[in-house]
């Protein structure tokens, strides 16, 4: 498609009705030197377009005609149909982002005095390829907070905010006296003062176990108390030990909550020691114990960005990244040719910064953006290789695009008609924007 | 590795061009002890190969031979290559080619210069060469070398229209669980024989505080294999030919009782590394490396895959055969299943020199060579055991042969691309929203048999 574009050059001057040109070129000599031209452009842009347009109108095998088969699967065919979905949402939102980023950041930089340093930072994404981008944003999107950096920070903020808990996996073991409940865990009966409990759990990792965490004591019974102990009923290399028991080598569970609960009510709390015994008031005999939720709160682990609703938007995320310097520096030049006297002038007669911005910056910007924002239009209509790299294989169906889906419709799932009609119908996407751009650009010269 | 169809090999190569660059490196490093040993081993493999296999003279002839093997593995077969040159005077030219092979070859031949053999790494490649007319049958010599040294099932599946087209040069495993020992040891559980035994090993494992498995959900092909190897064994051969087929629909009640049963460890959060929707964001060699990496605190305690697995484990610090311990794929119904790859030599131009090539591509010399290079596996059932460089390849390379003529060519590699074998689409995708929501099993089968149905049908 980009050769597409290249293909509207611009036209050459008008016929004249003599033998010779205005310039005095005969038209052999003209023909002649146009010929290299014409062969190569012929051979490379309009000869694949009038060759994918023909195939578009045979089958897969590419003997047998198929009429318009080709076009009514690219409007009935589901993964056509996201693609063309997420092409609108990019062609919508990844210029205007872009640009918009690109205005500020020209704006601004032209008041600061280390602005060229600013630029200079802000345009060195173009210098990298679509590919090592796409690597490098797979990495920052990635879902372990160890590695991907979005995930990092937005983990390190949550985390702040809401604590995660010491025992986040645990969960009972075989023959349980304890069954989930709520997201806790509560046992099966009451308990009674002067009889110790057993609160065994299994599953947390040895290394995530709190630091305060000692080796696991059986309670002791006192008289008008309930006690008892809650600690990992699980022996490295030899598997639970003794069912239900405290075996030496067993850790307590320092710190756990534990809730007295009779109907519905807490009537007593208390936190396990180092060793995991605990200590209840008289008032909790005949309660049933719970170890609230809040032992067990899982460990955030941050937001989905390449899952199915978010991967779409990630992916323009790292789009704008790259281009939002194209768009400054193009903006920047086209600000460098606004007259200064414009500004000073309605600075003088009181118009605020925003206001200067808003009714004469942008007003005189205007064809520069427009340009801007045609150019990546295009170039967004065209978005392939972040696609194609981001988007893990379980979520690229739902960041299809239409130049992915015609890559995998002609290459992976070797259907080469419908992989054409899908390229014609980019073409004609691409058409009218084009024709914008080449009538801007004669306007422009005629000027 | 490349026994996977065609398009993950693409994909992934883009993906994790980090990794693969890590894994080359790595590789090198292996390979160069490999060399140590194949030192060790003196004139063994090198001039004094004894020679089981007559091939003609063929000074002065030319041979080009196209694979999709880079690396180490490229390295290693060239040295195959040499030997064949030694013992012909034939030059024989390693052709690199880019996936999918078929459409490598395709342009090739319409350039009007084909390689004389290629290796085609599915079935379905196979006979796609036949029915385009580029394949040439095998002559006599290649075929009595197959008789002598394959299992007929080996030579069944290099058959076109009763026909021999292929020599199944190299296979792979694809019944393997790989574990990390430590883990295994601190858990106290034991490497299980019958899927129930499984579900105990990985509650022991879960038990001790370490997640049981990694599956590679951002990848498809690992998840068709893992449904595999489960219906392979439960709803045994016949009927997995009948799928593989489409002659069964998926909505068959097997099918239903195989993700049922898949369902019982997937449909678990607390059994998968970064749960259900961390899974699929994992890619295969991720899967591997949270594996043997983090001591004895891995992200997960197990990694189903093939024998290609070494290559990953290759990146870590864990030791195969120590650290990274590896058992059959559990029967879930009476027997055991084994899945297997490869990749069959075919001839594209025919020719003495080319026939040779296959000739001596059958024989066990070729392939004693090439074992004992490591990271390889035959189908040949006369590569003595020994041949391979440590137990792990041993124990694999004899469960394979023993299967005898029960093993079963992966089923994802048989089907149509389409179904079988495009990221994001087909059984890949079907498999993967099953694993999103493994509690949906009549969802996902009617998926499949939309997909199947269609990919099948055109069959284009």
């Amino acid at each position: 498609m980009a050769s597409a574009a290249a293909a509207g050059a611009p036209p050459g001057p008008a016929a004249p009705r003599g033998r010779k040109s205005v310039t005095g070129t005969r038209r052999t000599v003209a023909a002649l030197f146009l010929l290299p031209a014409l062969v190569l452009l012929g051979a490379l842009v309009v000869y694949p377009i009038g060759y994918s347009l023909v195939r578009s109108f045979y089958n897969a095998s590419g003997d047998g005609f198929a009429g318009f088969d080709n076009y009514k699967t690219l409007f009935t065919d589901d993964g056509i149909r996201t693609a063309l979905k997420n092409n609108v949402l990019w062609v919508v939102f990844a210029p205007t982002v872009a640009t918009a980023l690109g205005l500020v950041f020209a704006v601004l930089t032209e008041r600061v005095r280390w602005g060229t340093a600013f630029k200079l930072v802000v345009f060195m994404p173009m210098a990298i390829s679509m590919l090592a981008a796409g690597i490098i944003f797979r990495l920052v999107y990635d879902q372990d907070p160890d590695k991907g950096v979005a995930n990092a920070v937005w983990v390190g903020v949550h985390d702040t905010f809401a604590q995660s808990s010491a025992f986040p996996k645990a969960h009972p073991g075989r023959d349980s006296p304890l069954v989930a409940q709520g997201g806790g865990f509560v046992t099966r009966t009451a308990v009674h003062a002067g009889r110790p409990v057993a609160l065994p759990l299994v599953g947390v990792a040895p290394d995530q176990l709190p630091d305060g965490a000692a080796k696991a004591a059986a309670a002791r019974p006192e008289p008008g108390k309930v006690t008892g102990t809650t600690w990992q009923d699980f022996t490295r290399g030899k598997g639970v030990g003794r069912l239900g028991a405290p075996d030496p080598s067993e850790v307590g569970y320092a710190g756990m909550r534990i809730e007295a609960v009779k109907d519905g009510t807490v009537v007593a709390s208390t936190e396990a020691s180092g060793d995991g015994t605990f200590t209840l008031p008289a008032a909790a005999d005949g309660a049933v114990l719970r170890l609230p939720a809040s032992n067990f709160r899982e460990p955030y682990d941050g937001v989905d960005w390449l899952g199915p609703a978010l991967v779409t938007p990630s992916i323009i995320g790292a789009y704008v990244w790259m281009w939002a310097g194209f768009a400054m520096v193009l903006i920047a030049a086209g600000l460098a040719g606004v007259p200064r006297e414009l500004l000073e002038a309605a600075r003088v007669d009181g118009a605020t910064e925003w206001q200067v911005f808003r009714k004469v910056t942008v007003p005189l910007l205007a064809p520069v953006l427009a340009v801007v924002v045609v150019t990546l239009m295009i170039n967004v209509l065209k978005v392939f290789d972040l696609v194609f790299i981001i988007a893990p294989g379980s979520s690229q169906d739902d960041a299809n695009v239409l130049a992915l889906e015609l890559y995998r419709k002609g290459f992976a799932e070797g259907r080469p008609g419908v992989a054409s009609a899908i390229s014609v119908f980019l073409l004609l996407l691409v058409i009218p924007v084009m024709l914008f751009n080449i009538r801007r650009l004669r306007r422009e010269v005629r000027r | 590795m490349h026994s996977e169809s065609s398009t993950f090999r693409t994909h992934r190569a883009v993906t994790t061009l980090t990794a693969l660059l890590a894994g080359a490196l790595v590789l090198t490093a292996c390979s160069g002890g490999d060399d140590d040993k194949k030192k060790d081993d003196g004139g063994a493999s090198g001039g004094a190969t004894a020679s089981t296999v007559t091939l003609p003279k063929l000074d002065g002839a030319r041979l080009e031979v196209a694979a999709v093997w880079t690396g180490a593995e490229q390295a290693n077969f060239k040295k195959v290559l040499a030997e064949f040159e030694r013992r012909t005077g034939a030059k024989v030219t390693f052709v690199p080619a880019q996936d999918p092979i078929i459409n490598f070859l395709g342009s090739k031949i319409a350039g009007g210069q084909p390689p004389d053999v290629a290796l085609l790494p599915q079935p379905g490649a196979i006979k796609q060469a036949v029915d385009k007319g580029w394949a040439k049958p095998l002559g006599p010599e290649a075929g009595k070398e197959l008789a002598e040294n394959y299992a007929q099932g080996w030579q069944d599946i290099g058959k076109v229209g009763g026909k021999q087209y292929g020599v199944y040069y190299k296979a792979a495993n694809k019944s393997l669980i790989w574990y990390n020992a430590k883990v295994f040891e601190n858990a106290g559980a034991q490497e299980p024989k019958t899927w129930k035994d499984l579900l105990t090993a990985s509650r022991a494992v879960y038990d001790s505080g370490v997640t049981p498995f990694s599956v590679a959900g951002a990848d498809g092909w690992p998840l068709t294999d893992w449904f595999e190897n489960v219906y392979l064994s439960q709803a045994g051969p016949e009927k997995y030919d009948q799928l593989a087929q489409h002659k069964i629909k998926w909505t068959d009640p097997s099918v239903k009782q195989a993700l049922t049963t898949l369902a019982q460890l997937w449909g678990k959060k607390d059994y998968l590394a970064g749960g259900q929707t961390g899974a699929l964001q994992t890619e295969f060699p991720q899967s591997v490396t949270q594996t043997f990496s983090g001591g004895d605190q891995p992200k997960s305690a197990m990694v189903y895959e093939g024998d290609f697995v070494q290559v990953n484990i290759g990146e870590t610090k864990a030791k195969v055969g120590t650290d990274a311990k590896v058992f059959p794929f559990p029967a879930v119904g009476s027997a055991a299943p084994v899945v297997s790859g490869g990749d069959a030599a075919v001839i594209l131009k025919d020719s003495k020199a080319a026939q040779a090539l296959a000739t001596f591509l059958a024989s066990p010399d070729a392939a004693t060579i090439q074992a004992k290079l490591g990271g390889y596996l035959s189908p040949n059932k006369n590569v003595p055991v020994s041949a391979y460089p440590n137990p792990v390849q041993q124990k694999i390379a004899k469960a394979l042969v023993a299967s005898g003529d029960d093993f079963r060519f992966d089923m994802s590699d048989q089907a149509p691309q389409a179904f079988g074998g495009t990221p994001g689409k087909g059984e890949w995708k079907d498999l993967q929203d099953f694993l999103k929501n493994p509690q949906d099993v009549a969802g996902a089968q009617a998926k499949l048999e939309k997909d199947a149905a269609a990919a099948y049908g055109n069959g284009s």
